[in-house]
């Protein structure tokens, strides 16, 4: 159970409220009322459907990887060969992807693209977000509540205007025209799960510093940013992987092979009618996946925290 | 001494010059913080926002502006069968979708929120569908969808349930329920992981109390745990329902709208008929349409869901 219970005790938000109802129920939530149940029930109602429901969730994955992995005969001849296993696994369908197509490329552009507009939105983020909670200037409130409409709009109902505003600014089929715009759908997003981590940090360690004559970038930079590391984090993971899940803005301003991203490019670039695409094709997904797969599997908390946290303000 | 304290140490009157008082004012330095943030929100959201609703007044193509051509747009799309359709399918994909990531990422909580070995690993394990592009599930769907190398219909065949392997994306009712399920697949997790959250606020010793005084499993939940997460619940229903709303990738993946528009979404239509049609004006009017349906959405979730809370007599904040 600890497992459970440490992450919780270790967010900030929970340490710094302390007798918040989530500290309170995570204490005496050790055992609850389970030692009631016995064995044979618990695992009809609970580890059956629990089971059930990961395995669909998972297997898709399992598929994925197994074609990527299958020798191309074994993909299509599913009475010969077990379908759900393979003896000799090949690295062919990779080694195609990486050495004969653009996908390097593609990767590297997605990489660039979400990167780079996750650090801006971060930076405009921060700034906003200390100055909505902090600064309490005139109409902070409203500016609040506007950017969390602004969460709302889809970027479904945008991309028609942003695509004439992106050839109109020349940015058509460059990697700024990305990069302009994925802020649009990060910066409402992590603006307000930051202002709710900097709720969090004590007034009085602002007003020591405004004393002490700090200014208020001294006070940004030296005080409320290190106390804030998990919150930032949060929001990086939260926005890259945003970033790298996008599609609909670059399908639409991006026209040139070279210059698209991993999911628009595998979409267009790989579905070619051959019938043996299936394994370039999985192999692509499996690629453009593991890097997201392996951020998060170290940054689980986080990622929950920026899920769970953005949810809850 | 009075007023030295509380006006500062003005130890000479012009020591605190014009641009001194104004580095300390609270509106001016907000100014300054908000501007990057507001520069991006502005030029590539509000004005985007603005500029989509005039474009559908307009009858633009692809290079060329267009002239103001009132609701012409609007009455085309109006005899338009194949508008209506993609709004039949769009509230069918939204209702269905939403009301089954809500039974079932609820029911998932539930069990999640048990005393279980493991816990923190089962739900990382939980959210992978969530973390991985959609476009690159999508396609792992696509795959597990074809119409002659499934390997849902093979183990279906070989289980004996079926004699002959179901088309499902070619179909127009398979088609739809098959983007459903994966619309499903994917927005589980998100759900159950911050419903999971709010169930963990949730005191053990509530549940006790009422176990005490001899309430059954469904009594506890519908009176104490259903009340309490309600406001959860209005929050995470009201993305869900937005965002499968305005979902645009598992379709385009999976069917491009077909098979005979029995999958076009207002959005994949929009797209069809602004970027691939070149009729910019028919397209940011399809998209226009969409704004009164999801201002419904997000009014019917919130208040909704508030007022129950308001009747549970919890302060309504």
């Amino acid at each position: 159970m600890t497992d459970a219970i440490v992450p919780k005790v270790a967010d900030p938000k929970t340490v710094l409220h302390g007798s918040s109802p989530s500290s309170v129920a995570a204490a005496d939530h050790s055992e609850g009322m389970s030692y009631l149940e016995r064995l044979p029930k618990r695992l009809v109602t609970l580890y059956l459907p629990l089971a059930i429901i990961l395995v669909v969730l998972l297997f898709p994955f399992y598929w994925m990887a197994l074609t990527a992995i299958k020798p191309d005969e074994q993909l299509l001849n599913l009475e010969k060969f077990n379908p759900f296993w393979t003896w000799n696994p090949t690295l062919k369908h990779i080694q195609k992807l990486l050495f004969e197509t653009y996908y390097p490329l593609w990767l590297w552009n997605t990489m660039l693209v979400a990167v780079c507009a996750t650090v801006l939105s971060i930076i405009a983020s921060v700034l906003a977000a200390y100055a909505i909670v902090r600064l309490r200037y005139r109409g902070a409130q409203w500016i609040g509540g506007a950017i969390f409409l602004a969460y709302l709009v889809p970027p479904s109902i945008l991309f028609i205007p942003l695509s004439s505003v992106v050839f109109q600014y020349g940015l058509f089929d460059t990697p700024f025209a990305l990069i302009l715009t994925y802020p649009t759908i990060l910066i409402p997003f992590s603006t307000w799960l930051l202002m709710g981590y900097f709720k969090t940090i004590p007034f009085e360690l602002e007003e020591c510093a405004l004393i002490d004559g700090a200014s208020r970038w001294q006070i940004l930079t030296k005080i409320v940013l290190p106390l804030s590391i998990p919150g930032l984090i949060s929001a990086f993971i939260f926005c890259f992987t945003l970033c790298w899940n996008e599609f609909i803005y670059a399908l639409t301003f991006l026209s040139s092979t070279q210059n698209k991203t991993v999911p628009v490019a595998i979409v267009n670039e790989f579905v070619d009618g051959d019938i043996y695409r299936w394994g370039s094709l999985m192999a692509g997904a499996l690629v453009g996946s593991l890097p997201l797969v392996v951020l998060y599997a170290f940054f689980v908390e986080h990622y929950v925290s920026a899920m769970t946290g953005a949810v809850k303000e | 001494m009075a007023d030295v304290t509380l006006n500062g140490t003005p130890t000479t009157p012009r020591a605190r010059s014009a641009w001194q008082r104004l580095k300390v004012n609270r509106n001016w330095l907000g100014l300054w913080f908000m501007l990057p943030a507001m520069a991006f929100l502005v030029l590539f959201l509000a004005y985007p926002l603005g500029l989509g609703v005039w474009i559908s007044f307009t009858d633009a193509r692809i290079g060329r502006g267009g002239a103001f051509v009132g609701l012409e747009n609007y009455e085309w799309l109006w005899d338009d069968s194949v508008f209506w359709l993609s709004v039949f399918n769009t509230l069918l994909y939204t209702t269905v979708a939403s009301a089954i990531k809500f039974a079932v990422g609820l029911y998932l909580a539930l069990l999640l929120n048990e005393n279980l070995p493991f816990k923190a690993i089962l739900r990382a394990v939980v959210l992978i569908p969530f973390i991985v592009p959609t476009v690159l599930s999508a396609i792992a769907f696509w795959w597990l969808f074809d119409s002659q190398f499934s390997i849902l219909s093979w183990s279906l065949r070989k289980l004996g349930l079926i004699s002959t392997n179901i088309d499902f994306l070619g179909d127009v009712w398979n088609a739809r329920w098959s983007v459903i399920f994966a619309n499903i697949w994917r927005g589980v997790p998100f759900v159950a992981v911050t419903l999971l959250a709010g169930l963990q606020t949730v005191s053990p010793s509530l549940y006790e109390a009422a176990t005490i005084d001899g309430a059954n499993r469904w009594q506890i939940f519908r009176y104490i745990t259903y009340p309490l997460l309600t406001p959860i619940i209005a929050v995470v229903m009201t993305f869900s329902v937005l965002f499968t709303f305005t979902d645009f990738q598992l379709i385009w993946v999976l069917t491009r709208g077909g098979p005979v528009n029995a999958t076009q979404l207002m959005a994949t239509l929009s797209y069809q008929r602004a970027i691939l049609g070149g009729h910019l004006g028919e397209g940011a009017a399809i998209s226009t349409a969409m704004i009164p349906f999801l201002l419904a959405a997000i009014l019917i979730s919130w208040f909704g869901l508030q007022r129950r809370k308001w009747q549970h007599g919890e302060n309504n904040d």
